[in-house]
């Protein structure tokens, strides 16, 4: 377990830099860098190169920036997904298939709802696609209740069928009969878009992670049920006895979690894709389960681990394009910065 | 009614086949789970197998140097968790699923250039006598030869962990730590060993896969076939004769299908790809209360599935 710096002042330990999480995960982020950096000098290419053309293509301009804002959506949405079950002691690696499902509801309202304006049509799409994700975390969390059968596993196997799900649908009934034969469902009608901001492909729906990360940054630091739900992730039985539903904040996490990532299929579909396809998501959804737990499931320092993966992907598509590292190389850095910040946390061991 | 039985001895056939990858990585696992920690990364084990048991078997000719080849590369991969779980103290679940993502990223990068790559493979081998029983003779007997050591290796395994010194000591260290470390055993060298061999077992698996089964690789092909093997631990109660059922279930799921398929059923082929992953989620929730109770005391920190 890891002790607070602030009970280390308080037994008067000496409390350097280095205590601090942040610049831990910062150190954390520099050595993945670096022995990535070896990783890439080892197969014959010039590591300072790569990381040149990676960050210059991806902060050093609109394009590359916008397309980070872009990247991030998804991630945030799906992190959120991961650590508000984590603060009530859930796994939910479940996150890609939720998306999905959420893709696939608020397709289901794009193509077949006919609502005469955008400002009735995207909260329609917005609400079936969280109502989708909550709704396929759901049957994780019935299974946990009823059967006991644990989240990790179900959740994880349950993304495989939700990738098959949507192609039932795309190869099959929703397949748009003038697309030569391809497996799209039609375009969306202009009602069901995202509009995009100032020329970029950046898309309005930024105000989902936004108003996710600072709802769920209030409701946990200042509300009772947040608090609550610290209780229930830190000790369930110390919970009930307290008087706490324990069931209720579990599957209400749960739903929750699911319904952000359904939301980041919404956006995916409605602001990106426009039109539903197989494999819209490759991946999205795991990258936030990671971003999550990279920023110890804290709504704020979700912003930065998304941000950092974010850079690693689209930075991934740069040097893949200019044909420096095929972009599968990105998750071998990903995964080393996982690990890395991992391991470089602080901690003592538990004494028994 | 003749579509039934065509359907049904199909199904059969071609539950085996499928279901060596999935044993050995299934086996990998258990052997880690007695030792009380969980590996999430086995998935990414199993793609180090397929591809390096590929990549090596390309460059040598030699099946043998894949299948050996495929082992290391699983094995080396789960040392990684061990350090950071062990070492580092870090979350089980969470490193070995980015272990998952880790090892998938290297091996699509190690494999690009191979994806058209083909290879002789390995081959079928028939037992005589065994192999003419009617109907399971040619399911069971006309394989591989990692498959028969799968099917040897089953009850041994049941016989190391009840029976041996070793199996003993394992079991202990998956129980309680600190009994086990009372008792003059290194709990942390015995984990190690066993997330180590469970790595390799894993990529044994892909090795079978890419090299027995499919004869090609591809990127991500072992699509989630290592975590079905850590849901077919739970169900196999932690026994590996158990385990041997749960992957031929799953093996058969893959049969029946590829069957359905060929016949023609009128069911899109996605809702049939479907079938083996409901099939283990739903034999899960059927035998659920009983694995809970055989669950090792060292995983119930992690495992914990009720409320």
């Amino acid at each position: 377990m890891t002790t607070p710096i602030s009970l280390n002042q308080a037994r008067g330990v000496a409390i350097t830099l280095t205590d601090r999480p942040i610049v831990r995960s910062l150190m954390a982020v520099a050595f993945a860098f670096i022995v990535f950096g070896i990783f890439i000098a080892i197969i014959g290419r010039d590591p300072f190169e790569v990381y040149a053309k990676m960050f210059e293509g991806t902060l050093g301009s609109k394009v590359g920036l916008s397309e980070v804002g872009v990247r991030m959506i998804p991630f945030v949405l799906t992190a959120l997904a991961a650590s508000i079950p984590a603060r009530v002691g859930l796994i939910n690696v479940g996150g890609e298939g939720q998306l999905y499902i959420g893709a696939w509801a608020a397709t289901g309202v794009a193509l077949y709802v006919d609502f005469p304006t955008i400002w009735l049509m995207l909260p329609a799409m917005a609400f079936a696609g969280f109502l989708g994700g909550a709704v396929w975390a759901g049957f994780a969390i019935a299974l946990r209740h009823f059967r006991n059968v644990n989240e990790v596993i179900s959740t994880l196997l349950s993304n495989y069928v939700a990738i098959l799900f949507v192609n039932v649908f795309v190869f099959g009934a929703w397949k748009n009969p003038t697309g030569f034969g391809y497996p799209y469902t039609a375009n969306f009608e202009v009602e069901s878009i995202l509009p995009a901001i100032a020329d970029t492909r950046l898309h309005f729906g930024l105000v989902l992670p936004v108003i996710g990360i600072i709802a769920t940054y209030l409701f946990l630091s200042r509300t009772r049920w947040g608090a609550n739900m610290r209780a229930v992730g830190g000790n369930p039985d110390a919970a009930r006895r307290r008087g706490i539903p324990v069931l209720r904040y579990l599957i209400i996490a749960m739903l929750v979690g699911g319904g952000l990532a359904g939301l980041a299929g919404m956006s995916e579909v409605s602001g990106i894709q426009h039109h539903l396809r197989p494999g819209i998501s490759n991946s999205l959804g795991f990258m936030g389960f990671l971003a999550s737990w990279m920023a110890n499931h804290n709504p704020v320092a979700i912003i930065g681990t998304c941000f950092l993966i974010a850079v690693i992907v689209v930075g991934g598509d740069v040097l893949q394009f200019s044909g420096n590292l095929p972009s599968a190389a990105m998750l071998i850095l990903i995964g080393l910065v996982l690990f890395s910040i991992l391991g470089f946390r602080r901690f003592e061991r538990k004494t028994e | 009614m003749s579509d039934v039985w065509l359907v049904l001895g199909g199904t059969l056939t071609g539950a085996v086949g499928p279901g060596i990858s999935v044993l050995y990585a299934t086996y990998g696992e258990l052997i880690t789970e007695r030792a009380g920690r969980i590996n999430l990364g086995i998935e990414g084990s199993m793609l180090m197998g397929a591809c390096f048991g590929f990549i090596a078997t390309v460059e040598t000719g030699s099946v043998t140097v894949g299948i050996f080849a495929g082992m290391i590369g699983g094995g080396a991969l789960s040392l990684i968790l061990a350090y950071l779980v062990i070492y580092r103290n870090t979350n089980q679940l969470a490193t070995g699923f980015a272990l998952t993502l880790f090892g998938a990223g290297i091996t699509a990068y190690a494999g690009r250039s191979y994806v058209d790559s083909t290879i002789g493979g390995l081959n079928p081998i028939s037992i005589p006598f065994l192999s003419e029983i009617p109907k399971l003779g040619s399911a069971l007997f006309e394989q591989d030869i990692l498959a028969y050591t799968a099917y040897a290796l089953g009850p041994l395994l049941f016989w190391g962990l009840h029976y041996t010194r070793t199996g003993l000591s394992l079991k202990a260290v998956g129980e309680s730590i600190s009994v086990a470390y009372a008792a003059g055993r290194n709990p942390y060298v015995i984990q190690i060993a066993a997330i180590a061999i469970g790595g390799a077992l894993a990529g044994l698996g892909g090795a079978q896969l890419s090299l027995g089964f499919t004869h090609t690789w591809s990127e991500g092909m072992t699509v989630g076939r290592g975590f079905v093997a850590v849901g077919l631990v739970i169900f196999a109660m932690w026994s590996p004769l158990r385990a041997m059922v749960g992957a031929f279930l799953f093996g058969g799921a893959i049969g029946l299908q590829l069957q359905l398929q060929t016949v023609g059923a009128p069911v899109s082929p996605f809702i049939l790809d479907m079938l083996p992953y409901l099939i283990i989620i739903f034999v899960m929730a059927l035998w659920s209360r009983a694995s809970a109770r055989a669950m090792p005391e060292g995983l119930k920190g992690v495992l914990k599935a009720t409320t």
